[in-house]
């Protein structure tokens, strides 16, 4: 059924809470209309594939990098009103309280829906995240060619 | 317009993308030719339904009017 341009390719390099509400809902979007969705995380993007753990960095950067750079995507801030961390629970409040889907749900939804979670690998490296400090959900570990592959068949291409 | 739909999905009180999300869940159970109806009341679902419809290749039968909700039928004519 799918043709082969029939894709989506959503580069996710943010990792604020309301930014990456748009990517999984315009994935979920996309793979309800029964396109190939890719989600391609790089950088801040990486804290929404992450274990609600501290990752075990090797340097003293990477270290306090670990403690200030919390992932898990229960964890995500959003990009205004923030307030130290004040705001993820206040906009959590109000998204329950009219109904809107939380971010771990969307993010099951566009799994169950196969959309394909990929992690960019040079982006690891610089935060020192490993494999195992990613949630079991993450396809592959990849780099830009598989991105610029993977975007050139797509309809979609999107970069939050 | 009275429509026998081959399965109901209520969506009653979901917000976009949710009524999509679990639409094209439930079009997947359905064989070519039977009807989806879904109960929903956000009020994007209006124009997202049709448009979903549009995309994917079926067939958008209408929507009628219920108790603080709609109810939209598709037919699935795509696989």
């Amino acid at each position: 059924m799918t043709e082969d341009n029939n894709r989506a390719t959503i580069a996710v390099f943010s990792g604020d809470m309301d930014k990456v509400f748009a990517a999984l809902s315009i994935a979920t979007g996309c793979a309800a209309a029964g396109m190939e969705t890719t989600l391609f995380f790089t950088f801040w993007g990486l804290n929404v594939l992450r274990k609600d753990k501290p990752v075990k960095a090797k340097s003293l950067l990477g270290k306090m990098m670990s403690v200030m750079n919390r992932g898990g995507i229960q964890r995500l801030n959003p990009s205004r009103f923030s307030f130290g961390g004040i705001g993820r629970v206040l906009f959590s409040k109000m998204m329950r309280d009219k109904g809107v889907a939380s971010l771990e749900e969307l993010l099951q939804t566009a799994v169950d829906l196969d959309v394909h979670l990929v992690a960019c690998k040079t982006s690891l490296d610089v935060l020192e995240i490993t494999r195992d400090d990613l949630i079991p959900e993450v396809e592959d570990i990849v780099g830009v060619a598989t991105f610029v592959r993977d975007a050139a068949r797509s309809k979609i291409q999107l970069f939050i | 317009m009275e429509i026998k739909a081959d399965m109901v999905q209520n969506s009653i009180g979901q917000l976009c993308p949710m009524p999509i999300a679990y639409m094209a869940k439930s079009m997947r159970k359905l064989s070519v030719g039977q009807v989806l109806e879904v109960q929903a009341d956000d009020e994007g679902a209006h124009a997202d339904i049709p448009a979903w419809c549009e995309q994917t290749g079926n067939e958008f039968l209408g929507e009628v009017a219920a108790d603080g909700y709609v109810r939209y039928f598709v037919k699935k004519t795509a696989e």
